[in-house]
Order: C-alpha cells, then sequence, then structure tokens
C-alpha cells in the first residue's frame, strides 16, 4: 500500500520511522523542537531530539561524536550552504574515521541538507554543492528526486553505518507522489530509471530529473525516445546501469543543476567516455548551469540554469538532428 | 548596564538638536522603506523573491550607530540590511529597485535584498550567511589600522551570530591585535524561531551576552538599542577608543524586531507574505508582543523630542510626509524600472 504525501513529508516519515524502530536514532539541529508542541519533540523526548545554537561545527561535530559513541544523528541543517562554515567536519573528520582506525572505528551519522533553492534566494543561498562530496573517501551522497525515493533513501541513510550526505532540493519540497507505507528502503548505488528510451540517454538528478522528464515528453511528440536516469546516490555512483543504457541508446547526455566544472555530470560523463567509448556514437553532452553564481533577479537567475529546452536542444545536438524550434 | 570594564562615555557630547530631528528622520525612512517593502508582498506579489528581513524595532540602534560614525570608516552587515544604507544615504531608488530585482538597481538586480552593497559610501556589503563578515569586518579594520588614518570599521550582527565560531575567533583577533572595530551585537531575543535562552548558555544564565567579550579582554556593553540617543553615546566613545588604538568593543544594542524573522519560504507556487512574529506563532506569547509594539523606537523618539521641544510636532508631521514621498517614488521607480538583461550577471564573475 502507498500514500500521496510531498516529498519533504516522505523526508520526514522516514526519520520518524527509523527513530521509532532504533532508539539509538538522535535528531537535531536549528530552529526545530522549539516549542513543546513539536511533533518529534513530543513522540521521541528532550533527550533525542534538541534544537541546538547556530553552531554548524559543534553540530556536525557533535554528531561525528556521538555516532562514534554508539548513536545514529541525524543532523537538520536547512540549507546545503550551511554546512560549508563547518567544512572540515564534514570532509576531513568523520569521513576519515572509519579508515583510519583500519575499521575500529564506525561514524554513522546522516546531515540533512536542502540545495538548489534557485527562487530567487540569490548568491549564498541557492548552491548545488553536493559535487565536491562525491569524491571524498568514506562519505556517501544521496539526492533523491521523488517523494518515495526520498523517504527510502532516507531510510537507508540512517542504516547505513557511514557519514551521509543528504541532499533534498528546495523545489521539489511540496511536489506531492506516492509514497510506500511503512518501511521502505532504497538501496544506494542504484540508479533509477524514470522513462525507458532506446534513442538517447540523458542522466539527471535531482529537480533536473524532472525537466529531463518534461524534455523527454517533448522529445517523444517528436519521434525521439529518451531513457531518463537518476543515479539517486552520486557517491556511491551506479556506472552500470549508465553503461548499459548508453549501450542500447549510443548517446548519452548528462544533466545537472551544479556548475559544469564542480558538476556530478563532469564525472559521469568521464566515467562513461572510459567505459563505454564504443558505445558512444556522439561525444557526450552536459548540460548544466553555467560558471557563475546565482543571481536575485528571475531573467539572470534562470539564464545560467538548466531546463527542458536546453536539455531537448541538447540532445537534439547530440543525436544530429536539424535544431527543432521551441 | 555595563560589563567589562568601564567606559568614559561620560565625556562625549550628546547630539545637538539638528542632530536629533537627523536622526528621527533616519529612522522613519527606514520604516516607511520597510514598511514599503512588506506591504509589496501583498501589493505586487511576486515582485519579491527569496528572502527579505526587516529591521523594524532596530530603527534607533542602526541610526544611533551610523550617527556616529565620521567620513571614511566601515560597516559590513548580515542579510538584514536596508537599514543602514539608507541612513548612511544610499538612494532609496536604487535600494527598492533593488530588492525588486531590477536593472536600475543598486547591484543591477544580482544582489537582491539580503546582498545590498555600497562600497562608496563605506557599506562593504550583508552577507548572507550567519557571522561569516564578522572575519571581514576585523580584516577591514587591519586595514584601517595599516592606513593610519583614525578610521574605523563598524559590523553589525544578531544575537544568534554569536555561537558561530567566526565570532569568537574574529574578537579574539581583534583584541589581539588593538583593531579599530566596534562589533554591535542586535539582540532581539530570537535567531529565526529560537529564543536566545534555548540556545546561548549566557542568557540561559540570565547574564547579558555582552559577558563574551570578557572572555576576549575587550570592553563589553549592554545598551538599549531602543534608544537613539544612548546607543550614539555607546558607539561613539566605542569608536573613540578604536580610533586611539585601544581595541575593538562588543556593544550588545537590545532590540526586538516587529515583524517575524523574514517571509515565508515556500518552493515556487506559494504566494509569499510576512507570518505573524515567532512569539506569537510558535510560543504563543501574545504579552510579549504586545509590549514590544507598545516600546516601538520610532512613534516614542518622536514624542520624546516632540516633548523635549526639540522637534516641533507640525514640523515631524511635514518631515514624514516628505519621507513618504521619497518612498512612493523608490517604489514607483522600482516598478517602472526594467528586469536586467539575462547575460548581465556573466560579466561579473570575474573582476
Ligand atoms: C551559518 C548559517 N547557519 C544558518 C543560517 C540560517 N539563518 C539565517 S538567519 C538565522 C538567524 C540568525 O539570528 P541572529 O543572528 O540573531 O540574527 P537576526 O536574524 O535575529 O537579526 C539563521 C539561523 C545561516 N544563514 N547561516
Ligand atoms: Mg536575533
Amino acid at each position: 500500500m502507498a500514500h500521496v504525501i510531498p516529498y519533504i513529508a516522505a523526508i520526514q516519515e522516514a526519520i520518524r520511522e527509523e527513530m521509532e524502530r532504533d532508539e539509538r536514532v538522535l535528531y537535531f539541529g536549528q530552529n526545530m523542537a522549539t516549542s513543546p508542541d513539536d511533533p518529534f519533540l513530543k513522540q521521541f523526548g528532550p533527550a533525542r531530539v534538541r534544537v541546538t545554537p547556530i553552531s554548524e561545527t559543534a553540530e556536525i561535530g557533535m554528531a561525528t561524536g556521538a555516532a562514534m559513541a554508539g548513536f545514529r544523528p541525524v543532523v537538520e541543517l536547512y540549507m546545503a550552504e550551511f554546512l560549508l562554515v563547518a567544512a572540515d567536519q564534514v570532509v576531513n573528520e568523520g569521513s576519515r574515521f572509519h579508515f583510519m582506525s583500519k575499521g575500529a572505528v564506525t561514524v554513522p551519522m546522516v546531515l540533512v541538507a536542502g540545495y538548489g533553492f534557485t527562487y530567487g534566494w540569490a548568491g549564498q543561498h541557492t548552491g548545488s554543492i553536493y559535487g565536491m562530496f562525491m569524491g571524498v573517501p568514506g562519505l556517501r551522497v544521496a539526492m533523491p528526486s521523488t517523494p518515495a525515493d526520498a523517504k527510502g533513501l532516507m531510510t537507508t541513510a540512517i542504516r547505513d553505518d557511514n557519514p551521509v550526505l543528504f541532499f533534498h532540493h528546495y523545489l521539489l519540497a511540496l511536489t506531492e507522489g506516492e509514497v510506500p507505507d511503512g518501511e521502505y528502503a532504497v538501496p544506494f548505488g542504484v540508479a533509477d530509471v524514470k522513462r525507458s528510451g532506446s534513442d538517447v540517454t540523458v542522466v539527471a538528478t535531482g529537480n533536473t530529473v524532472h525537466s529531463a522528464l518534461a524534455a523527454a515528453e517533448t522529445l517523444a511528440e517528436r519521434g525521439v525516445s529518451a531513457e531518463v536516469i537518476d543515479p539517486r546516490t552520486i557517491a556511491p555512483l551506479d556506472v552500470d546501469t549508465i553503461l548499459g543504457s548508453v549501450a542500447r541508446t549510443g548517446h548519452l547526455v548528462v544533466v545537472d543543476q551544479a556548475t559544469r566544472h564542480a558538476s556530478a555530470a563532469a564525472v559521469i560523463a568521464a566515467e562513461v567516455a572510459q567505459k563505454g567509448f564504443s558505445s558512444l556514437q556522439a561525444p557526450i553532452s552536459l548540460v548544466t548551469a553555467l560558471d557563475s553564481s546565482i543571481a536575485y533577479a528571475e531573467p539572470v537567475e534562470s539564464f545560467v540554469l538548466p531546463d527542458e529546452h536546453k536539455i531537448v536542444a541538447a540532445v537534439g545536438e547530440t543525436l544530429g538532428l536539424a535544431p527543432l524550434p521551441g | 548596564m555595563a560589563t567589562g570594564y568601564p567606559t568614559d562615555d561620560g565625556a562625549l557630547e550628546a547630539p545637538a538638536p539638528e542632530r536629533l530631528v537627523w536622526m528621527y528622520t533616519q529612522m522613519y525612512r527606514i520604516r516607511e522603506f520597510e514598511e514599503r517593502v512588506k506591504s509589496t508582498f501583498t501589493a505586487h506579489p511576486g515582485v519579491i523573491r527569496g528572502h527579505t528581513h526587516l529591521a523594524d524595532g532596530a530603527e534607533g540602534s542602526i541610526v544611533g550607530s551610523i550617527a556616529a560614525l565620521a567620513p571614511g570608516d566601515q560597516i559590513l552587515t548580515s542579510y538584514r540590511c536596508h537599514g543602514y544604507p539608507i541612513a548612511l544615504g544610499t538612494d532609496t531608488k536604487a535600494m527598492m529597485a533593488e530588492i525588486y530585482g531590477r536593472s536600475t538597481g543598486l547591484c543591477g538586480g544580482l544582489g537582491g535584498s539580503m546582498h545590498l552593497f555600497d562600497p562608496a559610501r563605506g557599506f562593504l556589503g550583508g552577507s548572507g550567511i550567519v557571522a561569516q563578515h564578522l572575519p571581514h569586518a576585523a580584516g577591514a579594520a587591519w586595514a584601517a589600522q595599516i592606513r593610519g588614518a583614525g578610521q574605523a570599521v563598524v559590523c553589525f550582527f544578531g544575537d544568534g551570530a554569536s555561537k558561530q565560531g567566526a565570532f569568537h575567533e574574529s574578537l579574539n583577533i581583534a583584541s589581539l591585535w588593538k583593531l579599530p572595530v566596534v562589533y554591535v551585537m542586535e539582540n532581539n531575543h530570537y535567531q529565526a524561531s529560537t529564543r536566545s535562552d534555548q540556545e546561548d548558555a549566557n542568557a540561559a544564565a540570565g547574564e547579558p551576552l555582552a559577558v563574551k567579550a570578557t572572555a576576549y579582554s575587550m570592553v563589553g556593553i549592554t545598551v538599549d538599542g531602543t534608544d537613539p540617543v544612548a546607543v550614539h553615546a555607546t558607539v561613539a566613545a566605542a569608536l573613540a577608543r578604536a580610533r586611539a588604538g585601544e581595541g575593538p568593543t562588543l556593544v550588545e544594542s537590545l532590540v526586538y524586531r516587529l515583524s517575524a524573522h523574514g517571509n515565508l519560504i515556500a518552493p515556487p507556487g506559494v504566494p509569499l507574505h510576512y507570518p505573524e512574529h515567532e512569539a506569537v506563532a510558535i510560543f504563543g506569547n501574545q504579552a510579549e508582543y504586545e509590549a514590544a509594539l507598545r516600546g516601538d523606537p520610532v512613534p516614542r523618539f518622536r514624542h520624546r523630542l516632540v516633548t523635549d521641544g526639540v522637534l516641533d510636532a507640525l514640523d515631524a508631521d511635514a518631515l514624514e510626509a516628505t519621507v513618504r514621498e521619497e518612498i512612493d517614488e523608490a517604489e514607483r521607480f522600482a516598478l517602472e524600472s526594467p528586469l536586467p538583461a539575462p547575460d548581465s550577471g556573466l560579466a561579473y564573475v570575474y573582476a
């Protein structure tokens, strides 16, 4: 059985259900659980659910410490950029401890961070910064595009014995979708084919999955069959599913809201260029944000971002189609 | 109330009557400007995007501080940054146009409400990441120290910001290097929807937040931030010490923000508006909020100036009418201005 809830509620549902199953799960962060009416506070009490000061270094560092001491902390960070003030705690502490201790220590923590709020949030609150973490050994990076994946990936994130960065897309927050009832886990490192197709493989993450699906719809009207793949986690990255698709389609377009050289798209393209070169009938095309900060004003903001039309155009170019209007 | 070291603010002259009227005018301009920003959410839905933070309730603190500056001084602020440039003389038309995301905006629509900059008037900008501008202020103060021309820097931030490492690192180095900087913490008792006593060890212990200065062997003072004259005296004394090479000061300015932290945070499709203040919306504390409204520093300062015979009531009405015309004009200008060209940002990625 399934129920229909918004993406953001699906994340909360997974956290709540895991807290019910495992009392080692802690949930804390800023501006949450400040009043006794808070549902998490009511259900799980003030020892496991806490509001923290604006102190990301301490919040993430304490999660690391509590994780080493046997708990499974979930840190609510709201906007992804806020964890940058604690960059050391994210990339150079907990993520290294399992390795440096030859497996003696584990750091099972989840950092929940929203990203990509390209809706007038301007230069410092709109980043798509996940790409910079996918190369950090010891870190896992999940980025769901649907409510069901949001729930399933959060369940897996909490159960994982490694630090997990859980990046949810702000523009998807209220998007509704079917979510399985009860226990539901989506494994890490397993891409999902969001739409099957035979002419071109389009790989996309987060909100761009929806742009890619819209583009696939437009392309279908023009007789082009696009397969849309969502890796769902970029660390680990399911290269095999992408290679299998490219082996059938011969064409690859990779979409990413991040700036080109900081994108997961560039890494995916490199993997396919090396391992799937013989399948490719045309150069891989990247549809990413332009290498610019995000502006406040709408026309300047949308100009630098990937969208449905840019994906349609890139597919057309890859397939050598005559430029299509619109 | 003073903590840390005693100050010598008794030695400072109180502002002259014309200066007091100037201060009231600036407070009223800030209030009217921000009321217009707020009403834009309902009058012109969709014109303001993203997140906008108002300083209503802090006008006395802002203007009292800015009034203490000398030419060549510089300021840095958080995202709650509309009031300071207004008092510094930045064109309100360009400011409103920036908040409306227009090409005629102060930053061409690239920055928006949280990121106003006007370096020509000494405003080095508003930062959106809590407390990260505190080290920038120390750096600007170091530059002033090297220049040796007696200039100083004032850095404005919230109570919540004092929970960041950047706050503590900056105060330590500023005190160690005797940097000419005044750190003005506008303590409005909330960081978004968290009360100070829920996140601050000093507040929970019933102490003023100014005691944090003691840890860095610098002066820490708490002042009534709703009283622009008191703020002026305190910040002027702190600036005098800074210019004299006696190092930084932490001024805790007690204010109450009269609006919610910011407009509603919502994805596309949901109309933005200003929700109720967190005291009411989260904590059900109507009494606290109403008391703050009764203490509104803008009408209070007007009343004081009129009662003291500094400002004639009719003159006050007249200056307020002039300000409203200015803000009408700012709104009209911003609404009529074009949106920026889509590729207009690319020229500014690199210097
Ligand atoms: C490092 C960081 N963490 C969290 C946030 C989100 N945030 C924006 S404003 C704010 C509250 C800050 O409170 P305070 O410093 O008291 O300033 P006020 O808004 O009350 O003026 C928070 C938590 C942020 N912008 N930066
Ligand atoms: Mg505050």
